[in-house]
């Protein structure tokens, strides 16, 4: 191997990649069989880069050459930047090699699409399936589904791949004509189908079998890009509410437009980041996959637009001051779950230690409740409890003047770019 | 107030258990071994480990808890944590004072700190998964070397095995002095002499021939993916604190 040549590849490939926000490694169950090399099942964050998020795959296209010309896109092709490809084997070597040694779960394959989609999707394929044929390997592979590729290859994909994702780009149809003229929906949303059905037909054969092989076991998911196109929240997670719901996506990721070139259609080169704003709908969307919220509960069309200075749940909470106080010692887990400053975690735990001895302040502040949050919408085991009637208002500035937010130095307000 | 002196093994302070319930005491306080700091007014008791008694409350803590939950009073006593020895000792008597099975007695300090205890266990385990990094050496042995603030090794044999069944790797603890080395078969135990430390790169020779080129082409591909416009050093920090990084390659 040319280590100046490789070196030079890797970093070409690996930067135009790394917009790309997906990094899960979980979710899938393939085990080492026959001695071979790696498993997956639970995703482990190897490393983080300095702009703090997690490295777990070797995230990398197979090449940069382009046909399309989507204005987001730094590889797009009337940019003129370097260019490179990987051979297949390059790709085998690098995942091997850099998995044994521990820095990484597996791949994460995409490419840039070179002569059409049919040709790209096979090329990538033909990395996952020499890796599991003859390499014996059983890490983490997620593939990008290329849009329009056919049937038989996305099938093929699915029994190499762990997972699949297609990428919507923008979060509505319109936003995706106006910056990537090339593409259209119809086109990601065709495999999206194809293997939402696939998926569904393999568990059903592995309940009759137990040897039917596996089928993309850590699903699908999708990415869509905010603050490059004039969407609200609302739309957005409108969108991904879609998605989740017709085509049992695992995860939308929601990644913050990065101003790489400049374009008339797009916000300026040194627009900020808008950050916060893709951190408010993370939030959002962990509320509608395990808080049990619904979307319109989050947005509608009194409230399009997500808070930036306080989280989603906390608005919603303020939006309906009927619901609250609840009595934490009585109150069903899943309003429990509702309550500003109390996660997940702390929710099954107070479910939990009621049932030895109704819970005081003390009690929740040591199972990591927010107390500082909560305090307004519960009551516990104490004489002690917010008895004054305050406004949405009013509480919002008192959580804001105790709490010390990273964010609001920052803050911008959505539209300003436009 | 008693003070107690036993040998620091769990066996011993089950027996310390054992004698507690005979002896009916009330307020304890454990030490190991060495202790010889006596205060003129304590009562100081001397146990040593006796296996019937030891067999006996173990027999009475697995009708109390369940399988997990004597697995977790194990493993924290293994990991030689701070002080963790007299928080295990409180939730013991707290499983044998109650009528019920404890374990999601939250409320009560002792089930609260060793539920802390357990996760903090957990996250170094995990840390060690993600942050051990292999150095392939010229005879084909994947070699790390670690320094956990606790003793989670035992807890790694399961994931690496199953993990690198196709390669002989080794882990060694430098702060415990033994390590895990896999030869392709089975796990074990091992103790080495270092001469020179070999976790170190000034000995290219013990080196597979690719390691070098591997190694530059990680860090090469950390630094890719970082993308300078959101660089978040607070939050970087916070995911990989400072004293793993001398055995990151990356980091390096």
């Amino acid at each position: 191997m040319d280590a100046e040549r490789i070196t030079e590849k890797l970093n070409i490939l690996a930067d135009a990649a790394k917009y790309d926000v997906s990094c899960a490694s979980s979710g899938s169950k393939r085990k080492n069989e026959n001695k071979g090399l790696g498993n997956a099942s639970n995703g482990i964050c190897h490393s983080y880069t300095e702009d703090g998020r997690c490295v777990s795959l070797l995230k990398i296209l197979l090449t940069n050459h382009c046909i399309y010309d989507c204005a987001y896109c730094i590889s797009r092709k009337s940019n003129d930047i370097k260019r490179a490809g990987f051979t297949v084997q390059e790709v085998v070597d690098l995942t091997i090699n850099f998995y044994r040694r521990n820095y990484i779960e597996g791949l994460f394959l995409s490419s840039g699409i070179f002569k059409d989609a049919d040709h790209t999707m096979e090329r990538l394929v033909r990395v996952a399936k020499k890796l599991r044929t003859e390499h014996n390997f059983n890490g983490y592979i997620h593939l990008k589904s290329i849009p329009g590729a056919s049937d038989e290859l996305m099938r093929e994909a699915g029994l190499y791949a762990d997972r699949l994702s297609i990428n919507l780009e923008m979060p509505t149809e319109t936003g995706l004509k106006l910056l990537a003229p090339d593409k259209n929906r119809q086109d990601m949303i065709q495999p999206m189908g194809f293997l939402k059905h696939e998926i569904i037909q393999n568990n059903e054969e592995k309940k009759l079998f137990k040897k039917a092989p596996i089928f993309a076991p850590a699903g699908q998911s999708t990415q869509m890009i905010v603050g490059a196109t004039a969407e609200n929240d609302k739309e957005v997670l409108t969108s991904a509410n879609y998605f989740y719901k017709n085509f049992n996506l695992k995860r939308v990721y929601y990644s913050s437009y990065v101003p790489v070139l400049s374009d008339k259609r797009l916000p300026g080169l040194n627009t900020a980041v808008p950050m916060i704003r893709e951190n408010r709908l993370f939030q959002a969307d962990w509320l509608m996959r395990f808080y049990g919220f619904k979307v319109n509960e989050i947005v509608n069309d009194q409230n399009p637009i997500l808070d930036l200075d306080i989280d989603p749940k906390l608005s919603w909470a303020l939006r309906n001051q009927q619901v609250f106080p609840i009595d934490i010692n009585k109150a069903d887990l899943q309003l429990i779950l509702r309550v500003p400053g109390i996660g997940v975690q702390s929710a099954q735990k107070i479910v939990s230690a009621r049932q030895f001895r109704k819970l005081s302040w003390d009690n929740l502040k040591a199972l990591g409740v927010a107390l500082n949050r909560a305090k307004y919408f519960i009551t516990c085991n104490s004489n002690i409890f917010e008895k004054r009637d305050l406004t949405g208002t009013a509480i919002k500035q008192f959580i804001l003047a105790e709490s010390q937010s990273k964010y609001l130095k920052k803050i911008q307000p959505q539209l300003s770019l436009f | 107030m008693t003070t107690i002196i036993y040998d620091g093994t769990f066996e011993g302070l089950l027996t310390v258990v054992f004698e507690i319930y005979e002896r009916k005491l009330q307020q304890v306080r454990l030490h190991k071994d060495e202790w010889r700091n006596g205060a003129l007014f304590e009562e100081v008791l001397t146990i040593v480990t006796d296996q019937p008694k030891v067999r006996r409350v173990l027999n009475g803590l697995k009708e109390r808890l369940s399988p997990d939950g004597l697995k977790r009073l194990y493993i924290t006593h293994l990991a030689e944590m701070q002080d963790s020895d007299n928080t295990l000792l409180g939730y013991i008597r707290h499983v044998f004072d109650s009528e019920i099975n404890i374990e999601e007695d939250y409320g009560n300090k002792y089930v609260l700190r060793l539920s802390e205890l357990t996760k903090m266990i957990g996250r170094e385990r995990h840390r060690m998964e993600a942050f051990i990094r292999f150095q392939k050496l010229s005879d084909g042995t994947f070699y790390a070397a670690i320094e956990p603030n606790f003793n989670v090794l035992p807890l790694l044999i399961k994931h690496f095995r199953d993990r690198y069944a196709d390669q002989k790797w080794l882990i060694y603890d430098l702060k415990r002095k033994y390590g895990i080395y896999y030869d392709l078969d089975k796990v074990e135990y091992i103790e080495m002499e270092f001469s020179a430390d070999v976790g170190n790169n000034k000995l290219p020779s013990i080196y597979f021939e690719d390691e070098q080129l591997y190694q530059h082409l990680w860090k090469n591909y950390f630094n890719s993916v970082n993308i300078p416009s959101r660089k978040n050093m607070k939050l970087h920090l916070r995911h990989i604190p400072k004293r793993y990084w001398k055995h990151l390659t990356e980091k390096i």
